[in-house]
């Protein structure tokens, strides 16, 4: 047993050492035009053979670890408690809720104009990822080109903005309609595809529409992109120094307050807020809805929802272009919270997140894939000191999610429906 | 109500089922048998619209069928069960009910999301149709479970369930007695006659089980090979040559 976890042990302390040290061992200095390597200092080293030491213990006495941790009475588990009752459940459930976004509402007029900014964007990705949960989660549909959509809600915005002069209200539905009918027209040609090969596919249209946007230099800019994007006006206030727009007045003469760069961040996390809450309710609603069954069920059995007379064609179409529905609308937000948007924004890498978030989050769960959102926005930028392992970590933190939690943060709970006994 | 002329399918160089011809009137029971492998399921699957037959007429209720997509042939009221069962399993007992309610219900998203007066009663009709038959099989306290936790026997008689309440004209059931018990297959054999007798729906069965198929047939086609071996009444078949020696090979 001891031998044959020495054996196991050493074997992983020396991955480890290989891994790391030519990692953090060596660094790169550029002198001049020349690059030279120079070893890192003798505290890293230490610190990698430390780590492969640690590593080492802990393979060989891991029988005892584990089963010392066993030991400890899990508090998160409820498996022997008695489930809680339905309806109550749902209203504690849903004064939490209710707590939480009065916090939200008023959260921002106490904090740093750096965290209102921050907590814009994770709401950005909240919308995002219920958006890509309704095409992922819930009609299981693998969609890796899910940053389209986004785009195109964020260029009809900054485009409609540039030409024709539209503000952030305008084109609010305009992107996020537009970002919809591009769904439904990806849709059809990928409607027979399935797993994998609808992967790709989805893949190479999120590549296509960046490309696009990259090199169509007379309408998009190409890789200069588009500057000067409106921020949302309040019936008609704009949260300038300046009023920029004729016939606009300004948010704080009007209310006779002094200027401040701040009211303009706050007013757009608010909007934010809405419009996140607002998709996740419609969302809620869809899910209970026959076409949220309908879109579970061809998810689960493609074969006997059809022959029960559901159309795949209307299914799958109608999860595609909700889903891009959303992200239209959170494109639309993040242009005008960057007031510049370029190709570089809609890399494959941006999928790639939303995808992460919803599967962390537990496919399907609303809840979990919100908290997932948040999770995922704010530790790269809690954790900024070790912004160059920021993959690292964020990869190691997926490895390990996948191995304890499969099901995601909060699986999805099925909705308990009470039937009236029939006579 | 149902009429198939001559149907063939061929699946490369294989015919599976050749000339095959079969109706089945209102009110009636109709059984397919054969040994394994004859082409059964292949003829419903072209029935229920997942093959597309290479040859032959399928009528329902005197409109040509065949060809058309399965979606839409399971509209007309012709709807089936599988061989092995197909549950949506990560959904409810219930869930699964009101998925096949889908045609029943209101599917304008506006009116869902508005909760129109008229939405939440078809949303409530539905709701008791599925509780109504979720009595009917006995499964009325599972209602609230995962239909993938359910027990085999359960499972069949749920899927059965999620095709009656499209409320259709003609069930096409694809082995139901297959992994059922005897005490199991007994329930079953009621629940199919009271099928026919008590909601007016015609049934075509597929299965193995001799007792259940001599007891409940109205008329049975034997196939062999893809060829229609004979048709007749549970006694004739009973008595016929062919069909003893295609399942008791030449003495």
């Amino acid at each position: 047993m001891i031998a044959n976890n020495m054996k196991h042990a050493l074997f992983c302390a020396v991955i480890t050492l290989v891994i790391s040290y030519p990692i953090l061992g060596f660094n790169l200095e550029a002198r001049g035009v020349d690059i030279t390597i120079s070893g890192a200092s003798t505290f890293t080293l230490v610190m990698v053979a430390l780590a492969a030491l640690v590593v080492f213990a802990f393979q060989l006495f891991r029988d005892h670890i584990m089963s010392a941790l066993a030991a400890i009475p899990k508090p998160g588990s409820d498996s022997h408690k008695e489930p809680m009752e339905e309806n109550r459940r749902a209203q504690i459930q849903s004064w939490i809720l209710t707590g939480i976004l009065v916090l939200a509402l008023f959260w921002p007029f106490f904090v740093s104009r750096g965290s209102v900014d921050l907590a814009t964007l994770v709401l950005i990705y909240v919308m995002l990822a219920l958006g890509l949960n309704v095409v992922v989660g819930l009609a299981g549909l693998l969609d890796l080109g899910y940053v389209a959509f986004y785009a195109v809600g964020a260029y009809t915005f900054a485009l409609l903005s540039d030409y024709a002069g539209f503000s952030f209200w305008m084109s609010l539905p305009v992107g996020a309609l537009l970002a919809a009918l591009f769904g439904l027209v990806l849709g059809f040609p990928v409607l027979r595809l399935r797993g994998d090969y609808l992967a790709i596919v989805t893949l190479g249209f999120g590549e296509i529409i960046r490309i696009l946007l990259n090199n169509w230099t007379s309408l998009t800019g190409g890789p200069n992109g588009i500057g000067g994007i409106p921020e949302p006006t309040l019936f008609g206030m704009e949260f300038g120094r300046r009023v920029k727009e004729e016939g606009n007045t300004s948010f704080h003469e009007t209310f006779g307050i002094a200027y401040s760069g701040e009211d303009k961040v706050i007013f757009l996390y608010l909007i934010s807020l809405v419009l996140a809450v607002f998709t996740a309710l419609v969302i809620r609603r869809f899910m209970r809805m026959p076409v949220g069954r309908a879109w579970e069920a061809l998810r689960e059995d493609e074969i006997a929802a059809r022959s029960l007379g559901l159309s795949r064609t209307a299914v799958k179409l109608s999860a595609f272009t909700i889903g891009a529905f959303f992200a239209g609308f959170a494109g639309t937000v993040f242009a005008s919270k960057q007031g510049f948007i370029s190709p570089e924004s809609f890399v494959f890498l941006e999928s790639a997140i939303i995808l992460a978030i919803v599967v962390l989050g537990g496919m399907g769960s609303q809840l979990g894939v919100i908290l997932a959102a948040v999770a995922v926005t704010i530790l790269p930028e809690l954790a900024r000191e070790f912004s160059e392992y920021r993959m690292l970590i964020f990869g190691a933190a997926m490895v390990l999610m996948m191995v304890w939690r499969p099901q995601g943060l909060i699986p999805m709970r099925r909705i308990h429906i009470e039937l009236k006994k029939q006579e | 109500m149902l009429e198939v002329q001559n149907l063939s399918m061929r699946f490369g160089g294989l015919l599976a089922v050749d000339q095959v011809s079969l109706d089945v009137k209102e009110h009636e029971i109709v059984s397919i048998i054969g040994p394994n492998g004859a082409g059964k399921t292949t003829v419903f699957n072209c029935m229920s619209g997942f093959y597309q037959p290479t040859g032959g007429k399928i009528l329902f209720e005197g409109a040509e069928v065949q060809g058309k997509p399965d979606y839409k042939i399971s509209l007309l009221g012709m709807v089936r069960t599988f061989q092995h069962v197909r549950l949506f399993s990560q959904m409810t007992v219930v869930e699964n009910l009101l998925v096949a309610q889908h045609r029943h219900l209101n599917t304008n998203l506006i009116a869902g999301l508005m909760k129109t007066p008229n939405y939440r009663k078809k949303e409530q009709k539905s709701l008791d149709r599925a509780a109504y038959w979720l009595d009917r099989v006995g499964l009325l306290d599972l209602a609230n479970r995962e239909a993938g936790n359910l027990a085999y026997g359960q499972q069949r008689r749920l899927e059965i369930a999620r095709c009656m309440v499209t409320e259709p004209k003609l069930l096409m059931l694809d082995e139901p007695a297959a992994g059922l018990n005897p005490a199991e297959t007994k329930d079953l054999n009621r629940l199919i006659v009271s099928l026919k007798e008590d909601y007016n729906v015609s049934v075509v069965l597929i299965e193995h089980d001799m007792s259940l198929v001599m007891d409940i047939s109205d008329r049975i086609n034997v196939i062999n090979q893809g060829r229609p071996l004979a048709s007749g009444t549970p006694e004739e078949i009973r008595q016929n040559d062919d069909v003893i020696k295609a399942y008791l090979g030449e003495a």
